[in-house]
C-alpha cells in the first residue's frame, strides 16, 4: 500500500476506551462440523481489527455470530456492555429475546461480500430505510443526512438509480452508506473486496481507511494484507476454528510466532 | 354473417361486462387474502399448517372448477337446515355469492403456489441484509421480502386473473347472466349460436386485452430496476448546496 497515508499502526487504540465487543468462548458447529472451538476477542472503541484466515477458518462465522446472523451453540457476546441473551431452542440456540437482537443489530452494521442491496429500491432509498423504519427518525432528516453519506463514499450522482446500474465497487460504497446512515457503534466488514474486479477494490479500501481515521470500531474480515497492515491496529488470525496469532500488525507481521501464520502471509504476498 | 345482427347481439351481451368483471375481481381480491395466508402455511416449516394448506390445494387445483360451483351452489342447498341455524343461508341461496365463492376458493389454491414460488424466490441475502438492519418479522415482510416477491410473481398472477376473467363463464350454469349467461340466453331466442358466440368471444379478448395492457403497466412501474438506467443523471446537486 503506497497511497501516501500515514500508517495508523504506530498509534495503538488507547487501552482505556471503553470495550465495544467482547467475544468470549464462541462455540458454533454445523452439523458434525466444529467451525468455531472457543474464539475469544475483545474490541475497544477505536479499534479496527483485522480477522485474518485461510477459508474455512471461521473467520466469516465469528463475525456473523457478532449480529446473531448465526446463533453460537456455547459462549457469550457482550455488544457495548450488554450481553445477548440466548436460550436453548428446538433447534439448538436461539436468541432469547428478538426486541433486544433487533436493537443490537441496529447499532452494529454489517457489509457483506455481496453487497447485499435491496434490488427494488433505489441508492438513496436503501440508505434511509433502516433509519426511517426501524430506528423510526423523520424522513427529512435521514434524507439530508444519506446524501451527505453518499457524498462521502463518491456516488451522489447515483442515489436515484437501482443496485443494478451500478459498479460491484460503487454497489460496495453504497452499502457502506447504508451501514452508515443507523450511527453505527460498531461496523462488522465480511469480506468487503472479495466480490470485487481487482480496479474495483482500491475505491472500496479508500473509503473504509478514511472511516478508520474517523476513529470507528470496525472489525473486518478481509484478504487485504495491505489494509490489515497499515489501517488495522489489531490483527487475529484464525485458523481451524481457534485464535492462532494476535497483535499489532507490526509485531505479527515483522515477526509471527505461529508456523500456519508465516505460512499464510508468505501465501498472500 | 348477419353484421346488423352480430352489432346488435354486441350491445346485449356488453350489458353482461360489469357482472362479469364484478365475480372476476371479487373472486380475485378474496382470494388474493386467501393464498398469501395459504403461501405462508406452505412456507411455514410447521407441518401442523403446511399439511393443511398443501391438501386444500391438491383438491381445489384437482378438480374441475365447474364440479365445485355444482357442489357449492345444489350440494349445499341439501344442508339447508344447518346453514339457516349457522346464519349462512342468506349467503348460499345467492348464486351469486355462491359464484364468487366458489371462484375464490379455486383461484386461491393457484395464487397461493405463485406466491409461495415468489415468497421463496426472494434471495437470501437481500432478507440477511434486512436482518442486520434490526427488521425483523412483520416490518421484514412488509419492506423487503414482499415487494420482491411480488416483483416476481406478478407476470404469473397477471395470468391467473385473465384464466379468472374466463371463468367467470362457468357461473352462467347457476344462473349468472355476466357475459356467457346474456350469449347463451340470446341463442335459446335467436338459435344463432356462431355468430353469439363470436361476439361473446371478442368480448372476453377485449376485456383480456385491456387488463394485460394494465398489468404490463404495473410491471414496468415496478421493475426499474430492470430497466437500462437513465442516460444521463439529471444535474440536481447545485439545488442541494
Amino acid at each position: 500500500m503506497s497511497n501516501g497515508v500515514a500508517s495508523l499502526s504506530s498509534q495503538p487504540a488507547p487501552s482505556e476506551a471503553a470495550p465495544a465487543v467482547s467475544v468470549n468462548n464462541l462455540r458454533k458447529s454445523f452439523g458434525s462440523l466444529e467451525v468455531l472451538k472457543g474464539v475469544s476477542l475483545g474490541a475497544r472503541e477505536g479499534d479496527v481489527i483485522s480477522i485474518l484466515g485461510a477459508s474455512g477458518s471461521g473467520k466469516s462465522t465469528m463475525l456473523r455470530c457478532i449480529n446473531m446472523l448465526e446463533v453460537p451453540d456455547s459462549g457469550e457476546i457482550r455488544i457495548g456492555g450488554e450481553t445477548i441473551a440466548l436460550r436453548k431452542g428446538r433447534k439448538g440456540m436461539e436468541p432469547a429475546d428478538q426486541r433486544q437482537v433487533d436493537r443490537i443489530r441496529s447499532r452494529v452494521a454489517m457489509v457483506f461480500q455481496s453487497f447485499n442491496l435491496w434490488s427494488h429500491m433505489t441508492i438513496l432509498e436503501n440508505v434511509i430505510e433502516a433509519p426511517v423504519h426501524v430506528q423510526k427518525r423523520p424522513k427529512a432528516e435521514c434524507i439530508a443526512e444519506a446524501e451527505e453519506l453518499l457524498a462521502k463514499v463518491g456516488i451522489i450522482d447515483k442515489r436515484n438509480q437501482y443496485p443494478s446500474h451500478l459498479s460491484g465497487g460503487q454497489q460496495q460504497r453504497a452499502a457502506i452508506a447504508r451501514a452508515l446512515a443507523m450511527h453505527p457503534k460498531v461496523m462488522l466488514f465480511d469480506e468487503p473486496t472479495s466480490a470485487l474486479d481487482p480496479e474495483l477494490v482500491g475505491e472500496v479500501l479508500r473509503v473504509m481507511r478514511s472511516l478508520a481515521e474517523e476513529g470507528r470500531t470496525m472489525l473486518v474480515v478481509t484478504h487485504e494484507m495491505g489494509f490489515a497492515r497499515d489501517v488495522s491496529n489489531r490483527v487475529v488470525f484464525l485458523h481451524k476454528g481457534v485464535v492462532e496469532e494476535e497483535g499489532a500488525p507490526a509485531e505479527v507481521f515483522g515477526a509471527p510466532k505461529s508456523e500456519r501464520f508465516k505460512q499464510f502471509i508468505s501465501s498472500h504476498r | 354473417m348477419d353484421f346488423a345482427f352480430m352489432r346488435d347481439a354486441f350491445l346485449t351481451l356488453i350489458g353482461g361486462v360489469p357482472l362479469t368483471l364484478n365475480l372476476a375481481f371479487m373472486s380475485v381480491g378474496l382470494g388474493a387474502v386467501l393464498a398469501l395466508l395459504l403461501a405462508l402455511m406452505r412456507i411455514s416449516g410447521v407441518r401442523v399448517l403446511d399439511w393443511p394448506a398443501q391438501a386444500y390445494v391438491f383438491v381445489f387445483r384437482g378438480t374441475p372448477l365447474l364440479v365445485q360451483i355444482f357442489l357449492i351452489y345444489y350440494g349445499l342447498g341439501q344442508f339447508r337446515p344447518a346453514l339457516q341455524e349457522w346464519g349462512l343461508w342468506a349467503f348460499f341461496r345467492e348464486p351469486y355469492w355462491c359464484a364468487v365463492f366458489a371462484l375464490t376458493l379455486n383461484t386461491a389454491a393457484y395464487a397461493s403456489e405463485i406466491m409461495r414460488g415468489g415468497l421463496q424466490s426472494v434471495p437470501y441475502n437481500q432478507v440477511e441484509a434486512a436482518r442486520a438492519c434490526g427488521m425483523s418479522g412483520f416490518l421484514l415482510f412488509r419492506r423487503v421480502v414482499f415487494p420482491i416477491a411480488l416483483r416476481q410473481a406478478l407476470p404469473a398472477y397477471g395470468s391467473e386473473l385473465i384464466l379468472m376473467v374466463k371463468a367467470t363463464s362457468l357461473a352462467s350454469i347457476i344462473t349468472m347472466m355476466e357475459v356467457t349467461g346474456l350469449a347463451a340466453k340470446l341463442i335459446s331466442q335467436t338459435f344463432r349460436a356462431v355468430e353469439v358466440f363470436i361476439v361473446a368471444g371478442l368480448i372476453y379478448l377485449i376485456l383480456n386485452f385491456i387488463i394485460t395492457r394494465i398489468i404490463m403497466a404495473i410491471e414496468w412501474w415496478l421493475s426499474p430496476h430492470l430497466r437500462r438506467p437513465p442516460a444521463v443523471e439529471p444535474r440536481l446537486e447545485a439545488a442541494h448546496v
